[in-house]
């Protein structure tokens, strides 16, 4: 009785405000373009009929971007599609030295963030790029959030090491309180 | 503070990641986002209010 026929307050409507994020997190992790639009296609469909399972009132683009990433990683399941990052190696050499001022050339980086596997790029773009603490970015992933954290410290090291900075995983390793306190960050165990 | 230390080369090189991170994001979302998920909404919309 109190549900009419075009309810005033339909979720949905919301949906096209979120579709060019949804669409940049979908070419974040297919670094394909026409991949990542069959992908924000059946996001949408999919959405569009389990809108129920939305909680009003909660981040509408993180339950978007939820949705997509697990019809992603589970249609990847089902190709088997080479998860494995065996031209790690080989790619590393590709890679000039970063500028001795230490700083990161945007094209090298762009390369060596292609040739990270799908699941590091997710954890980076969504904690790095998006700003989403481990907590939620835990949450969208279906993990723990150690094991978030864990995910996101091995890509940043990964990334270092395919720009050819040897001292990657020391520099981006667990840091100590303290400097943690600088940085401003909580969360971490001190280890 | 604003001396290289050790501790500051290392929360730079990570801000560093992260802003190159955005930028990575931030092209994609410079991507012209193609009509057909406009029109897949709009279609969903009026197959719904037939209902």
């Amino acid at each position: 009785m109190t549900s009419l026929p075009v309810a005033a307050e339909d979720p949905r409507d919301a949906m096209p405000d979120h579709i060019p994020s949804l669409r940049a997190f979908a070419i974040s992790l297919t670094r394909n373009v026409s991949e990542a639009d069959d992908l924000v296609q059946e996001t949408i469909l999919k959405a569009w009929s389990n809108i129920d399972k939305f909680t009003v009132g909660t981040d509408m683009r993180a339950w978007l971007f939820t949705i997509l990433r697990n019809t992603f990683f589970s249609s990847k399941r089902k190709t088997r599609r080479e998860v494995s990052d065996t031209d790690g190696a080989h790619a590393a050499t590709m890679f000039e030295k970063p500028h001795h001022d230490g700083r990161l050339a945007f094209t090298d980086f762009s390369r060596a963030f292609d040739k990270l596997s799908p699941e590091h790029r997710e954890v980076l773009v969504l904690v790095g790029a998006n700003g989403y603490s481990y907590e939620e970015a835990a949450q969208m992933m279906g993990v723990a959030v150690g094991t978030a954290k864990s995910r996101a410290n091995r890509a940043r090291a990964r990334l270092c090491e395919l720009l050819g900075m040897a001292e990657g995983e020391d520099i981006l390793a667990e840091q100590s309180g303290a400097t943690l306190a600088v940085m401003g960050r909580s969360g971490f165990q001190a280890a | 503070m604003e001396h290289m230390s050790g501790d500051n080369q290392k929360s730079s090189l990570r801000k560093d990641i992260d802003e190159n991170l955005k930028r990575v994001y931030e092209d994609a979302l410079k991507e012209e986002v193609p009509d057909r998920f406009k029109l897949l909404l709009e279609q969903l919309k009026a197959k719904e209010g037939k209902k």
